[in-house]
Order: structure tokens, then sequence, then C-alpha cells
């Protein structure tokens, strides 16, 4: 595909999204796309590691929480006793301010996973990941203090921001949650999308085809595991602190496996290591029981159908969807189209 | 400018002539067996060197400890005088020492361009952060990365291929593209294991031309072949290895004659048939 049409359809794709709420008014329906839209922020930030690393985690809903937890504490401000009478307090903070405290600590918890658990790859990883999300979720439960546990965090305060020019926004509701998520999307979208066509995501495509020919040319193994761990981390994190400005409760439910299964499910059927599949099998899956729900299906027989559909499109389609669109689209244009040479292409001077 | 711009020196700075690497009481061991005994050898500046021997000699473990991918039980390695025992082999290839392997290896699923791209990961000057905030600094350095790499696809002769996924090439483009993979990571010391076998007559004068083109740019190149024809033509010296032990060092015309080596590496018939 062309350069220009890349550009053309990414574009009237956004426009599409952007103008969807004014003739859709179905607010039930704005939500699902709010939930679908952070699903599919998580999914692509999994995707980074799944799908251009290599790298299975299985704990990615780990990240989400925390961010997800973070930024609602930080917003909300807390008290706790550490040791006899001595406590640690923390003012409420803006939202905003909370959100990348989350993202960062997130972040954070990306480099301490991956430094842990690169050293010695495949299962362990797998195994360190499923563990480390398990243990957030039993903190999340058990430390009352904290967290409330399972009576949960409420009241947590919705996103406000001042724009110069336009005044304050408040995002509270489903319209101006819908753009923060359709914003947030397009970040995350844009920094995978630059990350995995520099220097640092060529590593990382390496690594996962040829370790040993990729450490032979001068990469360096687990610096780019780590980073790509820390960037799928902290933007896990980012999907989180919106998911929870936006419901403004949360509970330690959202630590739960399934959530991690309907990622990995959603970039599998998508196409791992793709920058469309995280959507691609984000709306599918994230819309599907909406859409069954609608024609009444039984909730059951949405889990089958669910599953069905799943077990067929990782049956036919093992790259995932887009992949096997994009080899069909190439087999069609490949036809008529003449192999490129190489470009001309006038280097800018060097500063 | 890049780097493979035959009109520029090369990143060496060392004399021709003088010692590159240094390999001295080099000893390797996989359990009970022993691969390489006591090793001792050098490389200079400038210069091909081939390392010969039957199969099983030790030759691939000698490479593989040098670029760092298994431990040497004693012994040292040092390039340009820095010891590289004990360094991991990311660390080694920006020592400038880069390695091919006796296995085709190549990133099967990538286009042929980005196969040499991601060699070229060295010469990338893009700071995470900057490539995260898309600063106007990393497209300028993926421009001048396409360039180079389009100049080392032109160089082993692969630019036709650019666009071709490596897993659709046959196998002796395959060989030249692990060439052109290990050349943009801008080797001082190349080292090519067994790079024309498998390959035919006139593919093997190609990649002997290949071979010339790179010496000239003042790459040094440690090279074991099998293809005597070949080891004969290209090399300044020839170092023979059998079972685990240097048993010849000295010029091609030296080698060929040296009855220790013919026994060892060309088998007693051979020697027979000489009378
Ligand atoms: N990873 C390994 N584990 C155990 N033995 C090995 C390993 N690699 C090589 N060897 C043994 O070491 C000896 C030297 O092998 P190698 O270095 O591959 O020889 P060459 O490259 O000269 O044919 C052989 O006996 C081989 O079986
Ligand atoms: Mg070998």
């Amino acid at each position: 595909m062309s350069r220009a049409v890349t550009l053309a359809s990414s574009l009237s794709w956004v426009a599409f999204l952007v103008t969807l709420p004014l003739w859709m008014n179905d607010l039930y329906f704005l939500h699902v796309l709010i939930i679908t839209g952070i699903f599919i922020v998580a999914a692509m930030s999994l995707n980074l590691l799944l799908g251009y690393t290599g790298q299975l985690s299985l704990g990615h809903v780990a990240f989400f929480g925390i961010g997800a937890y973070v930024s609602s504490l930080v917003s909300l401000g807390f008290e706790i006793h550490v040791w006899g009478e001595t406590t640690v307090s923390l003012e409420p903070k803006p939202v905003w301010l909370a959100m990348l405290v989350a993202v960062m600590f997130a972040g954070l918890c990306g480099f301490m996973i991956g430094k842990i658990s690169f050293k010695v790859r495949g299962a362990y990883f797998v195994i360190v990941s499923v563990s480390f999300a398990e243990v957030t979720r039993l903190v999340a439960l058990n430390w009352l203090e904290l967290t409330q546990g399972p009576m949960a965090l409420n009241n947590i305060p919705y996103l406000k921001l001042g724009i110069p020019g336009v005044g304050q926004i408040d995002f509270i509701g489903k319209l101006p949650n819908y753009y923060l998520v359709l914003g947030v999307a397009i970040l995350t979208y844009v920094i995978i999308r630059r990350l995995v066509r520099s220097r640092a995501g060529r590593a990382m495509i390496a690594l996962r085809e040829n370790e040993p020919l990729a450490t032979s040319v001068g990469i360096d193994v687990t610096r780019f595991l780590v980073l790509a761990t820390v960037v799928s981390a902290g933007l896990a994190g980012l999907a989180g602190a919106v998911y929870a400005h936006y419901v403004r409760i949360v509970d330690p439910d959202v630590f739960l496996f399934i959530y991690t299964v309907t990622m990995v499910i959603m970039v599998v059927t998508g196409g791992k290591g793709t920058l469309a599949g995280p959507i691609v099998g984000g709306l599918i899956f994230g819309i599907l029981p909406e859409v069954l729900r609608g024609f009444e299906v039984m909730p059951e027989i949405q889990w089958v159908v669910y599953g069905v559909l799943m077990i067929l499109i990782v049956y036919f389609l093992p790259e995932g969807i887009v992949p096997a669109l994009r080899d069909a689209w190439r087999r069609w244009a490949g036809r008529s189209g003449t192999p490129p040479a190489r470009p001309t292409v006038v280097v800018e001077a060097q500063p | 400018m890049t780097a493979l711009d035959t009109s520029t020196a090369p990143a060496a700075a060392a004399a021709p002539g003088a010692p590159a690497l240094v390999v001295t009481g080099l000893s390797i061991r996989f359990g009970g067996l022993t691969a390489v005994e006591d090793m001792t050898f050098e490389v200079n500046e400038g210069e091909v060197l081939s390392l010969i021997g039957p199969n099983g000699a030790g030759k691939t473990s000698a490479f593989n400890a040098i670029t760092g991918y298994i431990q040497a039980a004693s012994g040292s390695i040092v390039y340009r005088g820095a010891p590289l025992l004990g360094l991991k082999p990311n660390q080694i290839a920006a020592h400038g020492v880069v390695r091919t392997f006796q296995k085709t290896s190549v990133f099967n699923g990538l286009p042929v361009l980005d196969n040499v791209l991601v060699g070229l990961h060295l010469r990338a000057r893009q700071h995470p952060l900057a490539i995260i905030l898309g600063l106007p600094g990393v497209k300028r350095d993926e421009a001048r990365l396409r360039e180079a790499a389009w100049d080392i696809l032109t160089l082993v002769g692969l630019d036709g291929r650019a666009h071709e996924t490596a897993a659709s090439l046959p196998y002796g483009e395959l060989r030249l593209l692990e060439v052109a993979i290990a050349l943009a990571a801008e080797p001082t010391l190349l080292l090519l294991d067994e790079p024309v076998s498998g390959m035919n007559p006139s593919e093997t004068g190609a990649f002997m031309a290949l071979l010339g083109r790179i010496r000239a740019r003042g790459v040094t190149v440690l090279l074991v072949e099998h293809d005597m024809k070949m080891v004969m033509g290209v090399s300044d010296r020839v170092v023979c290895l059998n079972q685990g032990r240097i048993i010849a060092d000295g010029p091609p015309a030296a080698i060929q004659r040296d009855p220790q080596v013919i026994r060892a590496y060309l088998g007693e018939r051979y020697v027979r048939a000489r009378g």
C-alpha cells in the first residue's frame, strides 16, 4: 500500500471516530466504545511485548490495575500506618498529575519485572508475570487501609483539564470520556508505531526473529526487552488510569486473570506484531458481546459464540486477521505492480 | 557519508600488519570433551587469515569463544588491546568484531533491506525518548541508515532483492545476505564461518570477488573454509587446526606442502596418492 493510501485511510478512520458521537447518540453504545477503547489501548501495549519482542506476558493486567489504583489513590489522597505511630499520608492531587504518576509507577514496575525475568526468559517470564499479577491482586484485596479491599475505592474524581483558549474541560460522563479514550488510543498507537519503526523496534523484532544473530551485530538483549516492558507497562497503566477516572470506582477485580486473557485474545486474533492487529481484535471482541446481547442471546451462548469465533480465527488465520488481509491485498496488488527499486532519497544535511 | 564509502578509510586506526587479534593459550571444553586445546595465534591488521582443519577440529568453537557465544575454559583473547574474554556477544560486536554463522542465519521473516537495517544497529543514533517524542533527528537518522543499507546491498549485489522477504531468497543469496548483515555492523575484524559451503563454483567465484572488495576497505578477515581453492586464493596466511590443536601456521604455499597438514586435513590416502 502506498504511503498516500495509508495516510488517507488513517485520516478517514480518525474522522469517522471523531464524528461518530454526532450521529450516534446511543449513550449505552458510547459506553461500550469507551470500554472497548480502553481495552484496545491495553491490547496495543501488550502487543509491543507479545507481538514485537515475542515475550508472552500473562500478567499484563497487573500494569493496568496498578495504573488504575495508583491514579485513584493519588487523586483521592491516603493515610497509612507503616510502623506503630508512623504514618505516611498524601493530600489529594489533581487528576492529570495522578495519571502521570500512575504511568510512571506502572513503567517502574515494568522495569523491575523486566530486569528480574529477562535474565532467564520464555516460560520463566510467563511465570513471573502471572505471579506478579496475582500478588498485586492480593495486595489490593488485603491492604484494607490503603485500598479499602473488596469495598473498593469510591468517588474517584474525574479528570479536569484547563486548556488555554478553551477553558476547563470536565471529563465526566460519556461524551468527554469517549474523546479522551480516542485521544489516548491515538497517542498509544503513534508511540508504538514510532518505536517499532525505529532502531529500538527493529532490535526487538530482531530478538524475536533470531536472537544469536541479533546479538552478533551488537544488539543488547536485556536493554531492549526491558525498554519494551517499560513502555508496554506504562501504556497499560495509562489505560488503567483512564478507566479509573471514567468508571470512578476501582476494586481488586481489575486484576482478574480473565482480563489478561481477553487482551491476549484481542492481540492474537487481530494479528500480533502488526500495528492494526490489536485494534481489529479489540473491536471484534469488545463489541461482539454487545451485539449478541442486542440479539438477546443468553449469556452462556454468548460465551460459546465468543469461544467458537476465537477458535475459528486462530485455526483458519493463524497469523491473525490483519496479516491475512495484508497478504490478500499484496497478492491482489502484486499482479500489476512492478517491484520498487532504490528510492532516490535526498538525505538532509546532518546538523 | 556512510562508513562503507570506499573513498574514506575505515575506522581502523591501527597500522597494517600489526597484530589485531591475539589469541593465547585458548582452551574450550564441553564437559569431558576438549574441543580446542592451548590454541595460540594472531590475526594481523588488514590480512585475511584462514583457519582450516577437518570437521570437528574446533574451528567453530574457536569462533564462538572469540565472539562471546561460549566461555573459554582458559586462555586469553585480546582485540586491539582490549580483552574480549567474559564480554557478551553484543559488547564484542561494539569492539568491531563481528561474525557470521556456519548454519545459515538471517532474519527470515523480514525484508532483505530490513535485515541490513538491523545490522546497522550500532551505527544508529536514536535515543528511546527521542523516538517516542518523534523528534526530527530520528527521521534523519533513519534516512541515513536506509542509504547505508542500500549501499551495503549494492556492495554484495542484493539491491535487486531489497523488498523480498529473506526466507524467499535462494541459498546463494542468503549467504550473501548474512555477510551484508555482518558488514552493516561495521566490523574491523570479520569472522566468516564456511561462507561458501553449498555454493556452486560461479557463486564461489563471485564471493571471492566480494571478499576482495571487503578487504579493500581495510577490514581484517578471519575465515573458516573447506574450499581449498578459495582458501589458497584469498588468504595471506593459513592456520591449520586438528583435533583442537594448531598443527601449522604459515603462508598458503607452505601450508599446502606441509606433510602434517596434508595428513590431517586431506587424509592419508591423499598423501599416498601423491607418492
Ligand atoms: N555445544 C557443544 N556441545 C558439545 N560439544 C560440542 C559443542 N560444539 C561443538 N562440540 C564438539 O566440539 C568439537 C569441535 O566442534 P566444532 O568447533 O564445531 O568443529 P569444526 O567447526 O572445526 O567442524 C566437536 O567434537 C564437536 O562435536
Ligand atoms: Mg564448524
